[in-house]
C-alpha cells in the first residue's frame, strides 16, 4: 500500500519538465580574484623544499623560454624578479676581479653594473609607457632582466677563454661570443616587448633595448682581469 | 535529455555551457575571474590599490566586530572610558584615513608619467627626418622657424651619447677616482643637455625670445645628433686632421641650425648676437672637450712620437703614429701583451 503510493507520486514526479538551459547539477564555483592570497596562507603547511622548488622550477620555466624565443605569454603572465635578481649578481660578480686594486680600474664595481641593469630597465619601461605600450611596469622588468642570461653566459664563456690568454685570437672569439648573445638578448627581448606596441613604432622601442644590452656587451668585452 | 527548442549552441554537453550563460548574460552568476585579462594596462599602483581596499574592508570589518565586542564589557565605566576608547580609536583611524588619502594624491599627482605621454608621441619616420634635418641649417630668419617639441629623439640621442663615451673613455685608458666611469658618462651628457637648455632658455627669457624650454630641450638634443657621429669616428680612428675637419663641418652645421632657429625667433641685434654667440659657443666647445678630455694622455705622446719611430713601451696605448690606427682595442691588448 505504501509502495503503491509512493509509486504514484513518484510517478507524479516524472512529468515534471526542466528547461535545459539551466545547469542544475555540476560544481558552481566562483573563483575569486584573491585566490592568490588564500592559496599562500594554505601553502604554509607545505615543507619548505617543495616551496622552493616551485619557484626554482618557476624561474627554470622562464630561463628556457628565453633560451627558445617564441611567442608566447608565459613570461609575461607570471612575472617575477627572482631570475632578473639572479642573472644581475652573477653577472656583476662574474665582472668583479678585474683589476681589484684602487689605482687602476680595469672592471666596473658590482654596485656599478647592478645599477646599470636596473636604472637601465626602469628607463626602457617607461619609454616603453610613454609610448603607449601595454604592458605593466614589473612585466617589463621581468623580461627584460630574463633577457640579460645570454650576456651572462658569454661573460662566463669570456672568463673562461680570458684564462688561456689575451691575445687577438682570445679577443676575436670574444667578440664573436658576445656579439652573438647581444643579438641574442636584442632577439629575445623584442619577441616579448614589441607585442605590446602598436605596429609603427617598434622600432622606437627597440632602440634603446638595443642600446641597452650593447653596453652591457661592451662592458663584458673590454673586461681585462688582473694579473 | 534531448536539446531544447531554439538552441544554437554546437556545445555537446546535454546540460548547456557556462559560456552560453555568459552570453546570455542574464541567467547565472558564474563570473570567472581568471578568464579576464587583467594583465594589459594594469600597474602596480592599482594593484596595490586593490590589495589596499580589499585589506581595509578586512580591518573595518574587523573593527566593526571587535567594537561589537568590546562596548558591553566595559560595564560600569561604559559612559565615559567606552566613548572616550571608542572615540580615540575613531580619531586616529580619520587622521589614518587623511594622511593615505594626502599622500596617494601627491604620489598620483608627481609620479604620474603621464604628464610626459605627449611628448613621446612621435612615430619612427619623424624621428628619422629630424635627425637629418637637425644638420641642415634653414636660412629663414625674419619668421620663426618651427622647432619640435618632443622629447623621445634627443633622450635617445643623449643615452647614445653615453654609451659612445664610455667607449671612449675605456679605450683612452681614463682612471676615475672619485666615482665611477657610468657616473661619469652620464653626469657629463646628461648635465650638458639639462644645463645648457635651462641656461640658454633663461637668457632667452632675459631677452625676450620666443621659445620654450621644451623647444630648446628639444633643440640642443637634436643638436648631440653632430657630436655623436663625430666622436664615434674619431673615438676609433685617431687622426687629429680628421678630427678638426669634422668638428667643423658636422658640429658647424648643427650649431648653424641651431643658431638660426634662434635668430628667428628673436629681435634685436644684441639679443641675437647675445644668445647665439653662447650656444655656438658651449656648443662647439663642448665637442672639444669631450675629444679632447679622453685623448689627454695621446697629447703628451705626440710630441714624443714625431722624432721616433718605434712605439715606447712603457707608455699607454700610442695612438697618433704616423699611419690610421683602426681599432684601438686590439692594439691596447698588443701593447699590454709587450709589456708584461
Amino acid at each position: 500500500m505504501a509502495a503503491e503510493e509512493a509509486s504514484r507520486q513518484l510517478a507524479g514526479l516524472s512529468e515534471v519538465s526542466i528547461s535545459e538551459d539551466i545547469p542544475v547539477e555540476g560544481d558552481i564555483s566562483l573563483p575569486m580574484g584573491s585566490s592568490r592570497r588564500d592559496d599562500e596562507f594554505s601553502t604554509l603547511d607545505e615543507p619548505v623544499k617543495e616551496t622552493i622548488l616551485r619557484d626554482v622550477r618557476a624561474v627554470g620555466n622562464k630561463f628556457i623560454h628565453v633560451l627558445y624565443p617564441k611567442r608566447s605569454s608565459a613570461l609575461l603572465r607570471d612575472w617575477d624578479l627572482w631570475g632578473p635578481l639572479l642573472l644581475c649578481v652573477t653577472l656583476a660578480l662574474l665582472l668583479q676581479g678585474g683589476a681589484a686594486d684602487s689605482d687602476d680600474q680595469g672592471g666596473p664595481q658590482f654596485a656599478e653594473v647592478f645599477v646599470i641593469i636596473w636604472f637601465g630597465s626602469i628607463i626602457i619601461t617607461l619609454n616603453s609607457k610613454l609610448l603607449g605600450g601595454t604592458i605593466s611596469f614589473f612585466q617589463s622588468l621581468c623580461v627584460l632582466g630574463y633577457c640579460i642570461l645570454p650576456l651572462t653566459v658569454a661573460m662566463a664563456v669570456c672568463r673562461v677563454v680570458l684564462v688561456g690568454g689575451t691575445g687577438a685570437v682570445s679577443f676575436a672569439v670574444r667578440l664573436a661570443v658576445v656579439t652573438a648573445s647581444f643579438g641574442w638578448s636584442t632577439f629575445a627581448s623584442t619577441a616579448f616587448l614589441a607585442d605590446s606596441q602598436p605596429p609603427n613604432r617598434k622600432a622606437l622601442v627597440v632602440y634603446p633595448v638595443f642600446l641597452f644590452y650593447f653596453i652591457i656587451g661592451w662592458i663584458i668585452l673590454t673586461f681585462s682581469p688582473s694579473q | 535529455m534531448s536539446a531544447g527548442p531554439g538552441n544554437r549552441s554546437t556545445n555537446t554537453e546535454p546540460w548547456g555551457s557556462f559560456d552560453e550563460n555568459l552570453i546570455q548574460g542574464g541567467s547565472s552568476a558564474v563570473i570567472d575571474m581568471e578568464n579576464l585579462d587583467d594583465t594589459s594596462g594594469s600597474s602596480f599602483e592599482d594593484m596595490g590599490e586593490m590589495h589596499q581596499r580589499m585589506r581595509e574592508e578586512e580591518e573595518v570589518a574587523a573593527e566593526a566586530a571587535a567594537a561589537e565586542d568590546h562596548t558591553p564589557e566595559d560595564g560600569d565605566f561604559l559612559g565615559m572610558k567606552g566613548i572616550k576608547g571608542q572615540l580615540g580609536r575613531q580619531v586616529a583611524d580619520e587622521v589614518w584615513q587623511a594622511g593615505k588619502r594626502q599622500a596617494s594624491k601627491a604620489f598620483n599627482l608627481y609620479a604620474n608619467i603621464d604628464i610626459l605621454r605627449p611628448y613621446f608621441d612621435v612615430e619612427p619616420v619623424q624621428v628619422r627626418s629630424r635627425l637629418i634635418e637637425s644638420l641642415i641649417p634653414v636660412r629663414m630668419i625674419n619668421f620663426p622657424q618651427k622647432i619640435a617639441g618632443e622629447l623621445y629623439g634627443p633622450l635617445m640621442l643623449v643615452f647614445t651619447l653615453v654609451a659612445i663615451l664610455l667607449h671612449g673613455m675605456k679605450t683612452s685608458g681614463t682612471i676615475i677616482r672619485e666615482g665611477t666611469l657610468m657616473g661619469t658618462a652620464i653626469g657629463t651628457c646628461f648635465g650638458y643637455w639639462l644645463g645648457v637648455s635651462s641656461f640658454i632658455y633663461f637668457l632667452a627669457y632675459l631677452v625676450n625670445a620666443q621659445i620654450t624650454m621644451l623647444q630648446t630641450l628639444s633643440l640642443l638634443g637634436y643638436g648631440l645628433f653632430g657630436h655623436c657621429l663625430v666622436l664615434l669616428v674619431t673615438y676609433n680612428i685617431h687622426f687629429h686632421f680628421l678630427f678638426y675637419f669634422l668638428w667643423l663641418l658636422l658640429g658647424g652645421l648643427s650649431t648653424l641650425r641651431m643658431v638660426a632657429a634662434l635668430l628667428s625667433r628673436t629681435v634685436g641685434q644684441t639679443p641675437r648676437l647675445l644668445l647665439c654667440g653662447t650656444l655656438a659657443l658651449l656648443h662647439m666647445l663642448f665637442l672639444l672637450y669631450l675629444h679632447f678630455t679622453y685623448h689627454r694622455i695621446v697629447e703628451e705622446l705626440l710630441d714624443s712620437l714625431e722624432g721616433a719611430a718605434n712605439m715606447v713601451p712603457i707608455q699607454r696605448v700610442a695612438r697618433d703614429v704616423p699611419q690610421v690606427a683602426l681599432n684601438a682595442t686590439a692594439r691596447s691588448l698588443e701593447t699590454l701583451l709587450m709589456t708584461h
